[in-house]
């Protein structure tokens, strides 16, 4: 087979290097040498993503509340998160006398595989989609939710009041809010007619979800927004590390690299949430297409799939880190009543309305 | 039914008041050149101060070499780390009187946590706070500082 390489269509390529690596060696090692690569690429994507969505964080939190922010470490401070990585590297690992060995040992694992795992099953662009399971949708929710077992764990095992504290709202706050989430992803499933990430990237090639599905695809996109911002537990709903009353929550007893696994799962799951939501309600990799407008079509398609689903993503991160640092924390009950009075009987009704939308036949070019 | 009623109108007003946060903070954003932060080290040459810094404790005096201080001692009551202390000495005026005056006003920078109630409380406006900010020194003895001048005497007319 030809070597190929196309920034609109990954497809050649990777099949290239299966072809390749199946001439090469027998199909076991095949496999595994992809699992290798595969593997490889995600450890060094996730470390970059992780370490410059801590420096956003900061740039961004700093100029809305008129600041510079980091600035020192690099040219505009871009070295900082980086530097910051190799002090927690350096740093003594406290272990807790009283502490679950086992179970504090294994927390931070836990909570760092799962935000690994859910990477897994996002399109990043055509043909790079390292698998393309027909469960996507659900698959991403399973093992995201997951991540909770993660952070009771820490809060448990710690044999501190303030993890303990943290840790069970953590846990009230992500089993009532996963409810939304999928509740609001059920609604476009219901919209594309499938769970599998690929086939919903090329239902939106003639216009993307949040506009095919009148108000009910914008609703989901709010719910889903606001759902997933408590998933991850980032303010205003970040009751689970709430400094001014926790210290810092489930991970209080954390320090050096351990800690900085927690920080660097909770900024993924940003990440993963953002781009899931990128995927499922503006399009993914797909370009932006308007039904009728042949040539606008045209240009919009020599921007290569990578930097649509790129920038996207960004966007949505971006409006995360607006809510975190515009609104203030909320309290538990509050957080429950917005959860369980508004949040789901608006999407339960949405879901309703979708599916009639989708019986009728209503949907935007259609 | 008017509590379906309130129960959309609440979800909307929300919703309203989360927008005019978000538009404040994003109207921050959206301009980085607002910024307030002082880059010190870098723009120690054109540095905007503002009068109400306190950087440290003077006494001003004028082109006379004349202060202000009636050694009455309430800032030094006042002062609740000690950091000032009045050293005042009694001399007779001309017509026989006998009054306070200043002898030495000693100023302890290295104990002032700059709280200002000196200043708030000086009956004669005597003592102000400047904004030199820059005071590192090798020698803690060398932050003990006394605060009128060589010399100097009570403005006439300020007691």
């Amino acid at each position: 087979m030809p070597f190929t390489f196309s920034f609109y269509d990954f497809t050649g390529f990777t099949q290239w290097i299966d072809v390749t690596l199946r001439g090469a060696c027998s199909p076991f090692w095949a496999v595994l040498w992809e699992m290798v690569i595969v593997g490889v690429l995600f450890l060094a994507f996730y470390a970059v993503v992780g370490l410059y969505l801590v420096y956003a964080e900061r740039k961004v939190c700093a100029f809305i509340q008129n600041r510079v922010g980091p600035n020192r470490v690099g040219p505009y401070g871009f070295f900082q998160t980086i530097a910051d990585l190799i002090k927690l590297l350096m740093k003594e690992i406290i272990s807790i006398r009283e502490a679950d060995k086992l179970l504090f040992n294994l927390a931070p694992f836990i909570v760092i595989i799962t935000s690994f795992l859910a990477l897994a099953a996002i399109p990043f662009a055509k043909g790079l989609h390292p698998i393309d399971l027909n469960i996507g949708v659900f698959y991403v929710m399973a093992i995201s939710s997951m991540g909770v077992v993660g952070i009771l764990l820490a809060g448990w095992s710690s044999n501190s009041k303030y993890s303990l504290l943290g840790a069970m709202r953590s846990g009230a706050q992500i089993i009532s809010y996963e409810l939304s989430v999928g509740m609001s992803l059920i609604a476009i499933c219901v919209l594309a007619g499938s769970m599998q990430l690929s086939t919903i990237v090329e239902g939106q090639r003639d216009l993307w979800f949040i506009f095919k599905g009148h108000f009910p695809a914008v609703t989901a996109f709010i719910i889903y927004m606001i759902a997933a911002t408590a998933e991850t537990n980032r303010g205003p709903f970040d009751l689970a590390e709430a400094e001014s009353e926790l210290a810092a929550g489930f991970h209080t007893e954390y320090s050096g690299i351990k800690f900085a696994f927690f920080f660097l799962a909770e900024y993924m799951n940003m990440f993963i949430v953002a781009s899931l939501a990128a995927t499922i309600f503006w399009g993914g990799w797909m370009p932006l297409h308007i039904p009728g407008l042949e040539s606008f079509n045209h240009v919009m398609d020599f921007i290569p799939p990578v930097i649509w689903y790129v920038g996207k993503t960004v966007v949505i991160i971006l409006i995360m880190m607006w809510f975190k640092w515009t609104f203030p924390r909320l309290r538990i009950d509050q957080l429950l009543n917005l959860e369980w009075k508004f949040l789901l009987p608006i999407s339960l009704v949405n879901i309703l309305i979708m599916a009639f939308i989708v019986l009728m036949g209503w949907q935007i070019g259609l | 039914m008017r509590e379906i009623f309130n129960y959309f109108k609440s979800i909307f007003f929300a919703l309203k008041s989360l927008w005019t946060g978000m538009k404040v903070t994003g109207a921050y954003f959206f301009k980085p050149w607002k910024i307030v932060t002082q880059q010190y080290p870098e723009n120690r040459k054109k540095l905007k101060m503002y009068e109400r810094t306190k950087g440290e404790l003077v006494m001003p005096h004028n082109d006379k070499n004349e202060h202000q201080c009636t050694a009455c001692g309430i800032c030094q009551i006042n002062c609740p780390n000690g950091t000032i202390e009045v050293k005042s000495v009694t001399v007779e005026t001309a017509d026989g009187k006998k009054k306070k005056a200043l002898n030495k006003y000693i100023y302890n920078l290295g104990m002032c946590t700059f709280c200002g109630l000196c200043v708030k409380t000086c009956p004669s406006d005597a003592i102000v706070f400047s904004n030199k900010f820059e005071h590192a020194v090798f020698n803690k003895e060398k932050l003990v500082k006394t605060l009128n001048k060589e010399g100097s005497t009570l403005k006439k007319g300020a007691e």
